[in-house]
């Protein structure tokens, strides 16, 4: 068995982006996601990398576009405000088929909001978060051994796919430690980049890295392709994890920290005799569309358990085209959510004792 | 041996609050539990109020916030009034009453009384009142083996603070001959 070490997630997620062979990290100090930074830091010049803190976020994401454009694997993070300031950087990412990972440690907002963990960017994630017809790759891992296994995924995906990529943990996910191991790591998957802006002595026409395009029909041409790309990664590249679907009547949907509080209140239902389950999206886009489906065999109601005012649940809704009720379970603000909370929740809806 | 156990240790940032959460949270990854760690964060650090939450389980653990602890270690009287009535009943509270003069009101805890900063300060082992209180929540609580306390104390040691091992280590056997 792998040896395990116990890591804050934070500390995990470096870690993990140096093993899936990214050498370049820029970013700008905010809390809850500070010590990935700080261990960029500590650990990008032992292994010949760079670590740049830059002036602001903004910069920090477009050094990611620069770096991404010459081909080699980059990533940022931040929290929630700094990633509204990165909004623009990403989106000309997406407008110019950049892949790069950006990691999202949530807390509290909106504006500078607070500094405890929360889901309150899933629709900026699953949505673009900034202007324009684009969509990014999301990820929600809910265990720090998980941040690390999506780390090297978030990367293969951004690349094959060439759009940028977000892994969304939150405060408690990034502040939290857990054993974890990085012997199952998989080798990054080798991509070629016939379009990267790197030296080529004149071998080859130079490439051009770009978003804008004055042409209506040059730039819808485009957009068009874009999104035939994106069908291919919702076709191909759901994830979800069941648990005692099988036969629910009631499923509960909840990603990253909420699912671990969501899985304790379903097993303890279980163990009520009630017939609950839980689908846990990992990648929130491309939504888990066809697992949601599934569940409708059996499901009369579901429940959407997210720390904000309900985002998820319209991903939720559209899943199953409303087909059957969709309740909402939800803590927002910095504030967490306990089993309790959802269990009573699932025995109001499921008519038992409250 | 215990292999359920939440406990939450609280008290001001600079007491050792976290890292006595992390020696227990090694204890428990050696004695091959599942477990979390999971820390007050922010301005707590910078001297305020800190706490640390750490669950060891045998299943894979759901939230690592621990809401309603079998365990609360205790080193500062706020603390004590925050967590007090979270405590399971039948659990136990662990106080530092050199720092906490307050008496708790529950009649259904285990409550120990430990002077362990006194204590330290008396021993020569000034700053590990933490590792005092932890081991006599280890006496109390068996949640390892001893051997693996002792080389869950060590894994938090890092090299360069190798000359403080033989501190810590007197200060949890101190605590755990006390109660």
């Amino acid at each position: 068995m792998a040896e395990k070490i116990l890591m804050k997630g934070n500390e995990a997620l470096g870690e993990a982006a140096i093993r899936a062979g990214c050498l370049h990290f820029f970013g700008y100090p905010i809390t809850p996601q500070t010590e990935l930074a700080a261990y960029m830091a500590k650990k990008m010049p032992k292994v010949g990398g760079t670590y740049l803190q830059a002036e602001s976020e903004i910069a920090a994401i477009n050094m990611v576009l620069g770096a991404s454009a010459a081909g080699v694997r980059a990533m940022t993070s931040s929290s929630s405000p700094g990633i509204s300031l990165k909004g623009e950087g990403i989106s000309y990412m997406a407008g110019s088929d950049l892949p790069g990972l950006i990691i999202n440690v949530q807390r509290g907002g909106p504006g500078l909001g607070g500094i405890q963990p929360s889901q309150a960017d899933y629709w900026q994630a699953t949505r673009g978060g900034g202007h324009g017809d684009y969509h990014i790759l999301v990820l929600a891992p809910s265990t720090v051994q998980e941040m690390v296994d999506l780390v090297s995924l978030a990367f293969d995906l951004a690349e094959t796919y060439r759009m940028p990529a977000m892994l969304l943990a939150d405060g408690m996910l990034g502040q939290m430690m857990e054993p974890v191991s990085f012997e199952n790591v998989p080798e990054p998957r080798r991509v070629e980049k016939p379009w990267a802006a790197n030296g080529h002595e004149n071998r080859r026409p130079h490439n051009v890295i770009n978003s804008l395009y004055l042409s209506p029909q040059t730039l819808e041409d485009l957009v068009v392709e874009r999104y035939q790309r994106y069908q291919k990664v919702q076709e191909t590249e759901q994830r979800a994890e069941m648990y005692r679907t099988e036969d629910a009547e009631l499923v509960v949907v909840a990603y990253g920290a909420s699912a671990r509080i969501a899985h304790s209140a379903v097993m303890q239902a279980r163990e009520e005799g009630l017939k609950v389950g839980l689908v846990r999206p990992i990648t929130l886009w491309p939504f888990p569309e066809k697992a949601l489906k599934e569940t409708l065999k059996t499901a009369k109601a579901y429940l959407s358990v997210e720390m904000s005012m309900g985002q998820m649940i319209d991903d939720v809704r559209l899943a199953i085209d409303c087909r059957k009720p969709v309740a909402l379970c939800s803590r927002t603000g910095g504030m967490i959510p306990t089993p309790d909370e959802v269990l009573g929740k699932i025995h109001a809806m499921m008519g038992g004792e409250a | 041996m215990i292999k359920e156990l939440q406990t939450i240790f609280a008290g001001f940032g600079g007491q050792g609050i976290l890292f006595a959460g992390k020696v227990m949270a090694y204890c428990g990854l050696l004695e091959g539990r599942q477990l979390s760690w999971l820390p007050s964060y922010g301005p707590e650090m910078r001297g305020g109020t800190a706490n640390c939450s750490v669950c060891l389980s045998e299943e894979a653990i759901g939230s690592p916030l621990v809401v309603h602890p079998d365990a609360l270690v205790v080193m500062n009287r706020p603390s004590l009034e925050k967590f007090e009535n979270s405590v399971v009943p039948g659990g136990v509270i662990i106080l530092d009453s050199t720092m906490v003069d307050a008496s708790v009101t529950r009649t259904d805890v285990t409550v120990y009384r430990v002077p362990a900063s006194e204590l330290a300060d008396q021993q020569g082992l000034r700053g590990l009142a933490n590792m005092i209180l932890l081991g006599a929540l280890y006496k109390v609580r068996q949640f390892c083996s001893l051997e693996h306390l002792e080389e869950g104390l060590k894994k938090c040691i890092p090299a360069r603070k190798a000359h403080l091992a033989e501190g810590n280590a007197k200060a949890l056997k101190l605590g755990y001959s006390l109660v």
